[in-house]
């Protein structure tokens, strides 16, 4: 544990440390993102390995693969893996490294709250599957719906595990959602306003109060499960007056803004990335921007739409029917503009712009199913069956898993100062696309021949034995694709191409600081004067405005010292602390008394957080 | 499969046989035709620019256009358009087909994990996994829910409703063919959801008011080896989740069986009722149909004293297959 004194007179040492430990106290905004990006594909392969697992089952009528249960185990356990440990990291890794860089700033408001955020949500995560190990996986889907999932219909653990897990990821959720709107509305680099902000800065800032917004809700939802499971209060036992539909309501009030909360990443990404391959500013960015503010807002507006055969009556539903059709409207009108930002550009297309353009080729798709089920006659027919499968994967697969791959491929020379390879990068990417159309376009199919979701076997005779085993091949073919990817990844980490600072042209300001940047990110702190401080810079003749555009930043002449620069200690008790949230979570499972264990842990944790110098300080 | 369902594609969504579903494949088929048209445009358009403008050698850097009002205001009011054109046959539908007509026959069916039963109030009919409606006039479905969630679902008739426990919900649609339907639960409700299967069977005015003179009849008695089956359906325990009426079997946890041998399928829509499917299914109903409650707590398997032999199998199938 090599420790680098500050080299200022009367300042006491700065404290870091190397190696795994190095890691582990980390709270550079940098690593905790790569620990973010890490950690989540780990999670998303594993729920890519429960996908295959399904798929296999599948291939034939009246396999014997999976029991029963096994089965709804792994749909559950699929979707919660996909939803919380894999794409929602996967954005909170892009949130984590990019933004601080895009906006000018050293790290994020928090640093020591941001290394807990990551911290609960391994040990959530972690703590989420351990019921795989005690065969008590949950197994009533992730949407969880009463009264299947009381002690009468659901005994064992299952459902303890989803919601203490579920309980830990939330709180490592807010703690993040919060952490990024202070940064992103306190930290940005002078003259960075919110109208010359990156698109990506911008989704991140709507996610988070969206986040913030929406996930009490699903936490107060499962309190009550929880209080319900353990002591038997009645939340939503009819018999006892209650009613079921209130799990219903609270669920999807979380859940359709959830959706919002994967894609808005990807509209983000997508939304720099092809600008930088055209060779063109974003066409319409404040339409954009406020294309996200809307959706984001519709998002709480829509939720009955899950529930449209529940028996809300003829107004309810043809107000929410009104309401979801709405979203088509500005997710419309980013696709349009996207498609503007294209037209008549210099296109380049980098592994990072096939990902972008076939974001947006799929998820026109899924778009388009999604305004057939908010029909909700419509929805009667397609509710519950592979429709909307089909509908949901091309919306978070083909939409953000899309736009997190082209992130990666555009964002990875930044990260590791190398490029990460095109030559697999388009194979991944070929391989990918056509997995999953192969994968998730006959699910449409074999949707409107009436297969019903999350049944662990079907008979022949059905007319659906063909397509499923159509789109068995197709995982496979994507889950190589994906291989592909993690291959190309580790061949470019160790020998890919030297990326240099600015290795695509780029436009916005991380790209004018080394890859991969020092600890402190800017030598000097940018002052920003328009929309695309590095394009700008580059081409001065293009501008609209006499002014510099970047001043007093990585190309001004006189650097600063970077060991003059002021940054955050290290510190182990955010681990601490987020352990001890889980341990007491997971110890409640075993029993609810158990918990304050945990509780003193996380106790001590957030003491000595509170306590100890959070840099280096003056005598 | 079931022989009986007669297509190709017994759960298919888009070939109606009643009024409600016909209004609900029509409206499909608008959303459906408008949304082909809005992917031609769109990806017609990706594609032609993803041709039309890529870099090639020697090009410069194309014009900084940043945004045009005009064109924002246009792709704003585009989308608007269409839903209109979209929303509008969708509220519709909705109103169209939220209450039934009045005098409309009902039929109300309880769902448990995993089968259905069926009631009809007035002709004091009660059956199981197996509805009979006349063709031609409507019907509405009262659904309700003894456990949990389930989802009643005939897609070639309606569309799904759920069954909520504490909630009387319900469908109606006229069916507009004879024939036999085939229906299955749209909600996951625990282990055997997926086979959790029913049939409606339309059937005109003489053969539906036929079927219910028949079953408001007692089946004639057993003769031979399904009289033994009648007595060891006294003497194992059967009687006590199992409601055979005209005798002192008045259980209420399983289906009704008074007139089993009469319906056309087992398990809830699993296989076809015959002797060989009904003594599979009395030899072990969780190999059959995994988590069913016959199995923990039926008398005859897990009381050792009680256990069926082959012979105790044979005799109860014929009883049960002679209950028409």
């Amino acid at each position: 544990m090599a420790t680098h004194a500050a080299a200022i007179p009367g300042v006491t040492e700065r404290r870091v440390y190397s190696g795994v430990m190095g890691w582990i106290t980390t709270v550079d905004h940098k690593r905790i993102g790569i620990l973010y990006g890490v950690s989540a594909f780990a999670f998303f392969m594993l729920g890519g390995v429960e996908a295959l697992t399904i798929r296999l089952q599948l291939f034939a009528p009246e396999a014997t693969l999976l029991s029963p249960n096994t089965f709804n185990s792994l749909f559950t356990m699929h979707a919660l893996t996909m939803i919380f440990l894999g794409v929602m990291p996967m954005g909170a890794a892009f949130f984590n490294y990019m933004v601080p860089l895009q906006i000018g700033a050293r790290d994020v408001a928090f640093p020591r709250l941001n290394a807990f955020s990551y911290w609960a949500f391994l040990f959530g995560g972690i703590l989420l599957n351990l019921g795989w190990l005690g065969g008590a996986a949950p197994n009533a889907g992730w949407f969880a719906y009463a009264p299947l999932t009381s002690n009468e219909f659901s005994p064992g653990l299952g459902m303890e595990f989803y919601i203490l897990g579920l309980q830990v990821l939330g709180i490592s959720s807010l703690a993040a959602a919060f952490n990024f709107i202070v940064t992103i509305l306190n930290t940005r680099a002078p003259g960075m306003t919110l109208l010359r902000m990156p698109v990506f800065t911008w989704m991140t800032l709507i996610i988070a109060i969206l986040l913030v917004l929406a996930f009490p809700v699903l936490t107060v939802g499962l309190i009550e499960l929880m209080l319900s499971r353990l002591f038997g209060i009645p939340f939503f036992t009819a018999s006892a007056g209650a009613d079921p539909l209130l799990w219903q309501h609270l669920f999807w009030v979380f859940g359709h803004p959830e959706v919002y909360i994967l894609i808005l990443p990807a509209m983000g990404i997508v939304s720099d990335v092809i600008p930088t391959f055209s060779r063109k500013p974003l066409f319409g960015y404040p339409v954009i921007i406020f294309s996200g503010i809307t959706i984001a807002f519709l998002g709480f507006a829509v939720w009955a739409h899950h529930m449209f055969t529940v028996g809300l009556g003829p107004m309810a539903t043809a107000v929410f029917a009104g309401s979801t059709m709405l979203i088509a409207v500005p997710t419309g009108v980013k696709v349009f503009n996207w498609m503007a930002t294209l037209w008549r550009g210099s296109l380049h297309f980098t592994t990072a712009m096939h990902y972008a353009v076939g974001f947006v080729a799929l998820f026109v798709i899924g778009g388009l199913s999604g305004v057939m089920h908010a029909s909700p006659p419509v929805d009667s027919q397609q509710q519950d069956t592979y429709f909307i499968v089909a509908h949901i994967h091309y919306v978070l697969f083909g939409g953000s898993m899309f736009g997190i791959f082209s992130g990666i491929y555009y964002w990875f020379p930044k990260m590791s100062g190398r490029m990460l390879g095109e030559g697999l990068g388009k194979l991944n990417f070929w391989l990918v696309f056509i997995g999953m159309n192969v994968t998730f376009g006959p699910m449409h199919l074999v949707g409107i021949l009436g297969m019903p979701r999350r049944i662990y076997t079907y008979p022949e005779g059905m007319g659906w034995t063909a397509l499923n085993q159509i789109e068995t091949v197709g995982s496979f073919m994507l889950g190589i694709g994906l291989l592909v990817f993690v291959y190309n990844f580790f061949l470019s980490l160790r020998s890919g191409a030297v990326a240099g600072d600015d290795p695509w042209d780029g436009r916005t300001l991380e790209w004018t600081i080394p890859s991969p940047p020092p600890e402190y990110n800017f030598a000097t702190i940018p002052t920003v004067h328009s929309r695309e401080p590095l394009w700008d810079q580059k081409h001065p003749e293009l501008a609209h405005g006499a002014l510099p555009s970047i001043s007093g930043g990585a190309g001004d002449d006189e650097p600063v010292d970077p060991s003059t620069i002021h940054m955050p200690n290290a510190s182990y008790w955010p681990v601490v602390a987020a352990f001890g949230l889980a341990l007491g979570a997971g110890l409640m499972i075993v029993h609810p008394a158990y918990g304050a264990v945990g509780a003193v842990v996380a106790l001590i944790g957030v003491y000595a957080w509170a306590m100890e110098p959070s840099g280096p300080e003056e005598h | 499969m079931l022989a009986a369902c007669g297509t190709d594609e017994p759960l298919t969504t888009i070939s109606p046989r009643s009024d409600v579903a016909g209004d609900i494949q029509g409206l499909y088929s608008l959303i459906f035709w408008a949304a082909v048209f809005v992917f031609v445009v769109v990806e017609g358009l990706l594609v032609y620019a993803v041709i039309r403008y890529r870099r090639r050698p020697g090009d410069g850097i194309p014009p900084q256009s940043h945004g045009h009002r005009l064109l924002e205001i246009g792709w704003t009011l585009a989308p608007i358009a269409i839903l209109v054109v979209v929303v509008i046959p969708t509220w519709q539908v909705i109103f169209k087909t939220a209450d039934a007509p009045d005098g409309a026959m009902r039929v109300e069916v309880m769902a448990h994990q995993w089968w259905w039963e069926v009631r009809y109030p007035g002709l004091g009919v009660v059956t199981a996994n197996e509805v009979h409606v006349p063709v031609g006039s409507p019907v509405t479905v009262q659904l309700e829910t003894a456990d949990v969630i389930h989802s009643f679902w005939v897609p070639r008739l309606s569309g799904k409703r759920d069954m909520v426990p504490g909630r009387v919900n319900a469908i109606w649609f006229t069916p507009e063919a004879t024939g036999t339907f085939l229906g299955q639960c749209a909600e996951l409700c625990g282990e055997s959801h997926a086979n959790m299967k029913f049939q409606v069977v339309v059937q005109e005015q003489a053969e539906f008011d036929a079927w219910v003179e028949a079953q408001r009849r007692a089946p004639d008695p057993p003769q031979g080896l399904a009289a033994t089956g009648a007595s060891l359906f006294l003497s194992k325990g059967c009687l006590a989740c199992h409601t055979f009426e005209g005798t002192v079997a008045l259980g209420v946890i399983g289906p009704n069986l008074t007139h089993v041998g009469g319906r056309s399928t087992l398990g809830a829509g699993m296989m076809n009722n015959t002797p060989d499917e009904m003594a599979r299914w009395l030899r072990d109903p969780s190999a059959v149909k995994p988590g069913n409650i016959m199995t923990r707590d039926g008398a005859m398997y897990t009381n050792a004293a009680l256990a069926l032999t082959e012979d105790d199998i044979a005799a109860l199938a014929a009883y049960l297959g002679g209950l028409r």
